[in-house]
């Protein structure tokens, strides 16, 4: 009977205690981690050395004034659709369904500058074109919250749903305001007129959506830690029980919540279509919806952390794309190297809150 | 002693979890043919031991003998093999499937017959008397017959050697009387049963024999037939440890809590709470003792705001006369009729703090929506914390750490200390010192008895009937749900209080 | 007139690759893995058969010299490993790292298909054609190859036997899965540890190992959608982007038919004919009226998710730990 019940070889136990510190110098290890694999995931493709491909990275993001720009640009609308990801995630709402609250703000922009175009002054119709994006966004999001709090509706499958009914949406209105005819496209909306179009700070194209975004981080950063409302979101996310113990109606909060996300994509959307872009395809959003969400998880929720991640991530997007370029590869070789670098830093998160022990020897 | 070879015999066996001495050197015999009730107070080792004949523990020492020959059992599947099947209190069951597939999952037959299963499934439920449709779905079905598919489970995989852990805590009298019908067709069908209780009535109904343990030591064996509830009750609660708790004499006493008639039902419609009343005064803790799952839990939650109660009332009394009615009120509600209800619930990790979030952000958890304008003011609860960590004595590394790193007992402090700190008029916990060390307890003694002084209405939900006979001024019994008494904490004693906790509907064992 | 006759062949074409998503992610997610890397798996699937393909045509040349055996077996061993890898990878990070499923299924999507368009851009690259796509016409002969005598066989042997083989494939693969579910040991126990992983595991069940194979299998089903795609559907060619947003409707499709593979087939087949319906009624001037069709089977989806959830019937309800990772406390 002296004989001890043998455990397995090792086993995993939740970690109690991890600094800060530690769990930075963990995500930054598997940062490291990564880009170690990226250098030889792209060596093998390309038979060029890492540093001048890295260079060439480089280059691609920061190379020029227009370059630092676009980026720039991308940077801020990812961070800015991350940004209404996050307060969402925080509560464990799983809301997957930035695309598409993304493209229903941008129909709602284009649909103002389109049918209003002639109809009212440009400031008015700015106004007009803004606040439908945002209304628009908001209450798409806010359908699947209804169900959810009402009849417990999967959030997850019915945000992603209905990315494609909005997609599709615009998909239909593309054909019916296509100019030319039958070209399948919109072209550039109000092109004579300007119409709708948001004001260019002096010659910097891209330099309204930098500062929204950089406004946005600060009013998000202060929502989530100071603000009542997020106060009773992080308590959501932690424990449902403890919210109704203190009287938090946490349906109401859903709804609430997704309301404010789907606003923000809603201004997203708004920016791209009247900001920068002036059409309307239905390719605008680009993934970045789904982006989001990982951008978002990276940055535990963070809006000061997101700025790092949609960096990385943006980054990693133009320099890639200028690799590919140099090397004759295709605008695809980014997506690997980010799902690469995505892969790492959502299996480095099990390291910090677990812990694996090895089975002593027995006495 | 009989000359029978037991089916089981344990001998010696002790068992520790870190500091804590579950069961020390406790040796008893289980007979085929008999049924045996496991009779001890809650936390007295009964379920702990009964885990290591079901291989879920390992006894650090002792032996296991299985039919006069050594054993040892790592695994539940290995107490299967000899025949030793356990039935939990928490079914562990697929609600989606019907009661032979659950039956069924996880056998290695040789072949998948899901008809012969089913079939062989009713032959046992006509053998034994059982109610129970082997095609209805979990989901469909009552307590007692998920706990009838757990038995089922257990016999369909040949055990003949039963153990059920406090089976009838969740039935109902008719359902518990089918129950022991059942139990005695095993007993004649040469079946060993073990029934783990603390039901007095129960052990003289069912039981051929009754094993005592009290803290985690055997305290002897008797034959049913030959003892009485008074004997049972004297080996179970022991003697009465002299605990020296305050017990200041009631100030300014007036109504403050008034309960009539008061029913709840949980969510699977299983009476909680039947026609409870009482009144609960200011300056006086009413101590509520009972048995574990007698509706402690539902009444504290039904008095904050968080259980639907079928019916009764609950009224407020303020200092000037106000009577305010609570029913239909959520903790918000509450909070904003200007009650001051303070409530440390059981659960406190899960429920009454959120472990990731810092002392600060817990301390605001009640609070945080004071002021006007949008944002929290973190200044305010940041003083209290400063003060609950001070005056409670919480050793913390700092106000910035979230409370899960804490120790229970001071966990426990940063609860109890924030729930003070609302200036309650009520103040309702619910097994305060569970998992607490000694002088964490008597910290929260103190705690309870300055509100008390305070003239604050306690309701102070215990387990420990030592504590609560020198703490409580009136103590409240609950028997499945029912009142089985209120008496006076200083005239009473530990045998009465026991008395009533065990006898079902209240009185009659008296 | 609805030409019935042209419009059903088409339409199974359309509903294969769906049907093949859908059963492999039905198969996942019973087991509690909501994996929404499928779309990325299936253009893992695609890619790597073309992969397969394009190196034995490079090789054989002409169709004189190709074997029917090696012609399919390739393209379909190698898509089956690609997608098996795909299925690993999620398994290794949520099951074993317990990462959050949503972002790696979000995560492998993107590699999925960026992986499927980087090389399939790279092979364009290598035949040096003027057109972004490369034509497998060698491979695609054997996987479009349909019975001989099927078109002579009227309109049964038009609208039954005149598909290429993955198509009864795809519907074998339905109803053996469904059959796996309800009716053996395994599909039983797999549905526990999609539902209750706890109560599987004290039953003896081990959850991982099912999570692992139900996802990994499912991922090589998955997979053959893609396969099909291009193989058949496509008529051997490869173009990036050209598979879509297929994979989605594929998980649109799993909640429309409740977690069923069996109906899949039927339902597979009305996402499909959607998806080519324009073409058959007449809408004059309005081609946008073709974007509503394809919006369809995504509204009607979210309308059956509403409705299983307002009704509350427990068997039409996702497996009750869909997206929940499961880590047994140590005691």
């Amino acid at each position: 009977m002296n004989e001890k019940k043998r455990g397995p070889l090792a086993h995993i136990v939740k970690r109690p205690v991890i600094s800060k510190q530690q769990a930075y110098a963990v995500r930054a290890l598997s940062i490291v981690l990564a880009i170690i694999v990226c250098a030889i995931v792209t060596f093998l493709l390309t038979g060029d050395d890492p540093i001048s491909v890295f260079k060439t990275i480089w280059e691609g993001s920061f190379g020029s004034e227009r370059r630092f720009w676009v980026l720039m640009q991308n940077i801020s609308i990812l961070l800015i659709i991350s940004l209404a990801m996050g307060p969402a995630f925080r509560m464990r709402f799983w809301n997957i369904g930035g695309e598409g609250q993304v493209m229903i703000g941008v129909l709602a922009t284009a649909s103002c500058m389109i049918m209003l175009g002639d109809k009212l002054p440009a400031p008015i119709l700015i106004i007009v074109e803004i606040g439908a994006a945002i209304v628009a966004g908001a209450i798409w999001a806010a359908i699947p919250a209804f169900f959810k709090s009402n009849w417990n509706t999967n959030e997850t499958l019915f945000t992603l749903m209905m990315n494609y009914v909005a997609t599709q949406l615009v998909a239909y209105f593309i054909i019916i305001w296509e100019s030319p005819r039958g070209s399948g496209k919109i072209g550039i909306i109000n092109q004579k007129t300007m119409a709708g179009w948001l004001p260019q700070i002096g010659q910097y194209k891209y330099l309204l959506t930098v500062i929204v975004a950089i406004v946005l981080t600060v009013v998000l950063y202060i929502y989530m830690n100071y603000s009542k409302h997020g106060y009773e979101l992080a308590v959501v996310g932690e424990s449902e029980r403890t919210a109704r113990y203190i009287g938090i109606k946490v349906g109401r909060v859903f709804i609430r919540t997704m309301l404010l996300s789907g606003a923000i994509c809603g201004l997203a959307g708004a920016l791209m279509v009247a900001g920068t872009d002036h059409t309307m395809t239905t390719t605008l959003a680009g993934g970045r919806g789904f982006t989001a969400v990982m951008v978002a998880w990276m940055a535990q929720f963070n809006p000061v952390g997101m700025i790092f991640t949609s960096f990385l991530l943006a980054f990693l997007q133009k320099g890639a794309g200028e690799v590919a370029t140099q090397f004759g590869l295709n605008q695809s070789f980014s997506d690997i190297l980010s799902s690469i670098i995505i892969f790492f830093l959502i299996g480095c998160e099990f390291f910090i809150q677990y812990r694996i022990v090895f089975r002593k020897e027995a006495k | 002693m009989d000359n029978r070879v037991p089916a089981v015999s344990m001998r010696g066996i002790t068992k520790t979890f870190g500091p804590v001495v579950a069961n020390h050197d406790v040796s008893i015999d289980i007979q085929r043919g008999e049924i045996l009730s496991l009779l001890g107070e809650n936390g007295s080792g009964k379920t702990t031991l009964m885990n290591m004949l079901s291989g879920i523990y390992f006894p650090d020492s002792g032996q296991i003998m299985v039919d006069g020959n050594e054993v040892s059992i790592r695994s539940p599947k290995d107490a299967l093999d000899l025949g030793i099947g356990m039935i939990h209190q928490h079914f562990k069951l697929v609600d989606v499937m019907t009661a032979t597939e659950n039956i069924v999952l996880g056998l290695k037959e040789d072949k998948y017959d899901l008809k012969a299963a089913s079939k062989r499934v009713k032959e046992i439920c006509d053998r034994y008397g059982f109610d129970m449709n082997p095609d209805q779905k979990i989901y469909d079905m009552t307590v007692s017959q998920k706990q009838t598919v757990e038995i089922v489970k257990v016999l369909y995989r040949k055990a003949d050697i039963l153990i059920l852990d406090e089976p009838t805590a969740v039935l109902t009298p008719q359902e518990t009387e089918k129950l022991f019908d059942v139990l005695r067709n095993m007993r004649k069908d040469n079946k060993a049963v073990v029934i783990i209780t603390h039901k007095l009535n129960e052990v003289l109904e069912i039981s051929d024999r009754v094993d005592i343990l009290r803290a985690g030591e055997f305290i002897g064996s008797l034959k049913t037939s030959e003892t009485g509830v008074q004997e049972m009750t004297d080996m179970m609660v022991g003697h009465a440890v002299e605990l020296n708790i305050d017990r200041p004499e009631p100030k300014n006493v007036e109504p403050r809590l008034e309960i009539s008639g008061l029913t709840v039902r949980s969510e699977e419609g299983i009476l909680k709470l039947d026609n409870v009343s009482f009144t609960a005064n200011s300056g006086e803790i009413l101590g509520i003792a009972g048995i574990s799952n007698s509706g402690q839990k539902e009444l504290l939650e039904a008095i904050a705001g968080l259980q639907p109660v079928e019916s009764g009332d609950i009224f407020y009394l303020s200092e000037d006369g106000q009577k305010t009615s609570l029913i239909g009120k959520d903790p918000l509600d509450i909070q904003r009729l200007g009650v001051s209800l303070s409530f440390v619930p059981e659960d406190r990790l899960g429920m009454g703090l959120v472990g990731n979030m810092d002392l600060t952000d817990n301390m605001m958890l009640r609070s945080f929506r004071k002021g006007r304008g949008l944002f929290v003011d973190r200044g305010k609860p940041k003083g209290v914390a400063t003060d609950v960590v001070n005056k409670l004595e919480v050793v913390t590394p700092n106000l910035a750490t979230p409370v899960r790193r804490l120790s229970g007992g001071n966990v426990q402090k940063v609860l109890v200390g924030r729930e003070i700190a609302l200036a309650p008029s009520v103040l309702l916990t619910a097994y305060a010192v569970r998992g607490l060390d000694i002088n964490s307890s008597y910290a929260i003694y103190d705690l309870m008895n300055q509100q008390k002084e305070k003239g604050v209405a306690v309701i102070y939900v215990g387990e420990d009937l030592d504590v609560l006979l020198e703490l409580a001024d009136r103590i409240l019994i609950l028997c499945g749900g029912k009142v089985s008494g209120i008496v006076d904490g200083r005239k009473t004693d530990k045998y009465e209080v026991g008395l009533m906790m065990t006898s079902l509907g209240g009185g009659e064992a008296r | 007139m609805f030409d019935i006759v042209s419009f059903i062949p088409r339409a199974v074409a359309q509903a294969t690759p769906l049907l093949l998503g859908s059963t492999g992610e039905t198969l996942t997610e019973k087991s509690g893995n909501l994996n929404l890397g499928i779309p990325g798996i299936m253009y893992v699937g695609a890619i790597s058969g073309v992969i397969g393909a394009f190196f034995y045509e490079q090789k054989v040349g002409s169709v004189e010299n190709a074997n029917a055996f090696l012609a399919i077996g390739i393209p379909l061993i190698c898509c089956l490993i690609g997608s098996a890898l795909m299925g690993l990878l999620y398994c290794f990070l949520t099951v074993t790292l317990r990462a959050n499923q949503n972002v790696t299924g979000l995560a492998m999507t993107t590699f999925g298909v960026g992986f499927g368009n980087f090389f399939g851009g790279s092979l364009i690259k290598l035949t040096g054609s003027d057109v972004p796509s490369i034509a497998l016409s060698i491979t695609h002969k054997f996987y479009a190859a349909k019975l001989p005598f099927a078109k002579s066989m009227g309109v049964f042997g038009k609208l039954i036997l005149n598909y290429g083989f993955l198509v009864y494939v795809a519907i074998i693969i339905a109803l053996a899965a469904s059959y796996f579910l309800n009716r053996t040991r395994q599909g039983l126990q797999l549905r526990a540890v999609g539902e209750n992983p706890a109560t599987a595991d004290a039953a003896g069940i081990n959850v991982g190992r099912y999570k692992y194979w139900a996802t990994i299998i499912g991922s090589m089903i998955a997979g053959l959608g893609g396969l099909y795609y291009v193989m058949d559907y496509a008529s051997g060619v490869w173009s990036n982007d050209a598979f879509g947003d297929r994979g989605w409707l594929a998980i649109a499709l799993v909640i429309f038919t409740i977690w069923r593979p069996n109906v899949s087939i039927l339902a597979s087949l009305l996402f499909g004919g959607l998806y080519i319906l324009y073409l058959y009624i007449p809408t004059g001037t309005n081609m946008a009226i073709k974007e509503i069709y394809k919006m369809a089977p995504f509204v009607v989806t979210i309308i059956v998710l509403i409705i299983i959830s307002m009704r509350k019937k427990r068997e039409n309800q996702p497996p009750a730990h869909l997206g929940l990772p499961y880590f047994r406390e140590e005691r």
